[in-house]
């Protein structure tokens, strides 16, 4: 099992946001998570991703076999965990170009690897940016800065290419896109599935669900999984609403 | 001889030394100049040296500065060695003219003032004062305040040598002036240098003025230096900083803009023990502009203060300030700038801000930037944010597998690249770049802290992060 998470319940502020969750994904796996605003999707990336401002008050969180409770965050991207933010951060002065060549030569002197020379760097870049139709200027400039919507979510895409993880979640990767851009950056994720690797997508909508085919569709709902089934939930989520959900639980 | 204090310093002190080595210190001077001398010290005899108490020094101590005792030299001393032998720049591809300053002193070898082809004069201001009395009356200690600031005064009263620079009407520098103010002695030196620089209408020059010291010995540095721009010129003016932490540098510097001229100025502090920057530039025709810029990385007890003051009297002017700081362990730093738009500076632009990042609950900051505006028609406008490093960034970057202290360098070298990226020289660009980062990893040695060649061979540097552009 590549991501194991059992009875999890992690808190912000002493507030508790994660009321016991559990989840399993496996190597070549599409998990989708919906459910309702405010209900803990976020908390749930964050806190895999070891975001510290949450507090893990009980269960754990088991990835590739390890207990990631003690991993601070960068190690737990460089045994690959990849978190696609809902809001990228700008980041004035920092180039693409250099925060990548960083980012990517840090995974690689994790695994052992010589750092890539700036030939080497290019051309991968180039390669990648292909995948999520970037074009070439984008690449020169500060983080995220004065990026519109779509750049940014895009720039995420990009970048989970660069690194190429084994645990993508996508958070609310589709929010703020237009039909086109949700589509080059479903095409993108699509590309990068492999039976390597899994990905853990977060949305409130159904609609990335038409691009980005999931195994698994679970609901979250006040801090727990509430019902998982396969792809045909998220169309009736799409149907009935989360009303419905609430209704089944308060009754 | 008397010319040698050994003593801490005082204002009676100084007062009983100006009026007992007044031989020496007159010794060159034309009628102009001493009498500029005399006034000046009647200045510093009202108002003194400064204190907590003068709203202007209430964040910056210099009682411990005044407390140690210091030589000073009212004479050159004489084993003075070949200055270019000794110090070579070391900034790759650099090409510059470089006028050195040891100790204060111009440092002549043969030729104390060189008259250059295209009518560019440039060398000891000592030899400028007799050689071109006229151009340099003209300017001199008209831009200085000394009537209200009394270290500008006691430099007024006490200055004997110090830089000079002409560049003629219509002239461009074909390259730019270094300027190197090298503090090296094995006793504590107290020093008190003058520059004056002089841009005719439509000339241009890039003047790069390095303040350095080469041992760890103490110094108290009092410099004052006056740059006047005549209608349209324009100069591109670089003060660089790299001053041990048992060094205290005043540096007050003057400008003087006539109509059309423009500057950019860059302040860039890396290292020191007490830095005080007085920068005060007056707008004294229409059109002018001005763009100064301020990097400032402290740590240790290390105490830095920029003080900015602009003065719009003309309309249609714009300045603009940009200072930004490092604060790291137990520094200090202080932000002061003062914009005077004045009734008939109508379209004035004027734009200050000052932002910090504190590295640790121990570093301090106070920052007060402040629009005095008595004209209507005009855009000013200033910010000022003290704040540690984001938090949202910093997760960002190691959520890519960037360690901590890797995406800390990172945000830092951003913050300074903003200030950096402003260096219109693309060699002393590479090198201040290359500085700061070595300034940012603790890896900046005492030896090899400025641009100038050290005795000891540059050591190879092996960065964590590779900034380097592709």
């Amino acid at each position: 099992m590549l991501l194991s998470i059992n009875n999890l319940h992690a808190s912000i502020n002493g507030k508790e946001i994660l009321k016991g969750i559990r989840l399993k994904v496996d190597k070549g796996e599409v998990h989708a998570i919906m459910g309702p605003n405010g209900t803990g999707k976020s908390t749930l990336a964050s806190v895999i991703a070891g975001r510290d401002v949450f507090e893990v008050t009980s269960g754990d969180i088991f990835y590739k076999g390890k207990n990631l409770q003690k991993l601070p965050v960068e190690e737990r991207a460089r045994e690959g965990i990849f978190l696609g933010f809902q809001y990228p951060v700008e980041i004035p002065g920092v180039s693409i170009t250099n925060f990548m060549r960083t980012a990517v030569n840090s995974l690689r002197k994790y695994k052992g690897l010589d750092p890539l020379s700036g030939g080497e760097f290019i051309r991968m870049m180039e390669e990648k940016k292909k995948l999520v139709e970037i074009t070439s200027d984008l690449t020169n400039r500060s983080v995220n800065e004065g990026f519109s919507g779509g750049e940014k979510k895009k720039n995420e895409i990009f970048q989970m290419a660069m690194l190429d993880p084994t645990l993508a979640i996508l958070d609310e990767t589709d929010s703020g896109l237009d039909i086109d851009a949700l589509r080059i950056v479903a095409n993108g994720v699509n590309k990068l599935r492999t039976k390597e690797n899994a990905f853990l997508v977060i949305t409130h909508y159904q609609r990335l669900l038409d691009y980005i085919v999931p195994d698994f569709v679970h609901v979250l709902f006040e801090g727990r999984i509430v019902k998982s089934g396969g792809k045909e939930l998220a169309v009736e989520l799409e149907e009935r609403g989360y009303d419905w959900i609430k209704n089944e639980r308060e009754g | 001889m008397r010319d040698l204090i050994k003593e801490a310093i005082s204002k009676e002190r100084m007062i009983d030394l100006f009026s007992s080595s007044r031989d020496i210190i007159f010794s060159e001077d034309s009628p102009v100049i001493s009498t500029m001398r005399e006034k000046a010290i009647e200045s510093f005899t009202r108002i003194g040296f400064p204190t907590q108490k003068m709203e202007e020094w209430k964040n910056t101590d210099l009682k411990d500065s005044f407390s140690r005792v210091y030589d000073y030299h009212l004479k050159p001393q004489s084993e003075f060695v070949d200055f270019l032998k000794v110090f070579q720049c070391n900034i790759p591809h650099l090409d510059t003219a470089i006028l050195g300053l040891l100790n204060g002193w111009y440092i002549s070898k043969d030729v104390p003032l060189m008259e250059l082809g295209n009518g560019i004069i440039m060398g000891s201001l000592s030899e400028a004062r007799k050689r071109y009395p006229q151009l340099v009356e003209k300017h001199y200690g008209k831009y200085a305040d000394d009537t209200g600031t009394g270290l500008t005064a006691l430099n007024t009263a006490f200055a004997r040598d110090g830089i000079f620079i002409y560049v003629p009407e219509n002239v461009r520098s074909p390259k730019p002036i270094q300027m190197i103010n090298v503090i090296h002695s094995d006793q504590n030196l107290f020093l008190q240098s003058r520059n004056l620089i002089i841009l005719g209408r439509n000339s241009h020059l890039s003047f790069v003025h390095c303040d350095d010291s080469y041992n760890h010995q103490s110094s108290f540095s009092n410099i004052v230096s006056e740059i006047h721009l005549d209608e349209n010129a324009s100069l591109d003016h670089y003060k660089l900083q790299n001053l041990n932490n048992s060094s205290t540098l005043i540096s007050s510097v003057y400008f003087q803009l006539e109509k059309d001229a423009s500057i950019e100025s860059h302040y860039l502090s890396l290292n020191g023990g007490v830095l005080r920057n007085n920068i005060n530039l007056v707008f004294n025709g229409p059109h002018g502009s001005a763009n100064i810029y301020g990097l400032y990385l402290m740590d240790r007890k290390q105490h830095i203060d920029n003080h900015v003051f602009v003065d719009h009297i003309y309309p249609e002017c714009s300045s603009s300030e940009l200072f930004k700081g490092i604060i790291d362990e137990n520094a200090n730093g202080v932000f002061n700038g003062h914009v005077l738009v004045r009734r008939d500076a109508q379209k004035t632009t004027a734009y200050q801000s000052n932002k910090n990042i504190l590295l640790t609950d121990t570093a301090k900051v106070n920052s007060k930037p402040f629009l005095e505006i008595y004209a209507d028609d005009v855009k000013c406008g200033h910010g000022s944010t003290t704040g540690q490093l984001d938090p949202e960034s910093m997760f960002y970057l190691r959520q890519r597998g960037i360690g901590e202290e890797s995406a800390k360098m990172l945000l830092m070298f951003a913050f300074a690249d903003q200030v950096v990226s402003k260096i219109a020289i693309t060699p002393l660009r590479n090198r201040i770049e290359d500085m700061v980062k070595k300034r940012l990893q603790g890896e900046l040695q005492i030896c090899e802290q400025c641009v100038l060649h050290c005795s000891t061979p540059e050591q190879p540097v092996d960065f964590r992060i590779d900034m380097s552009k592709i």
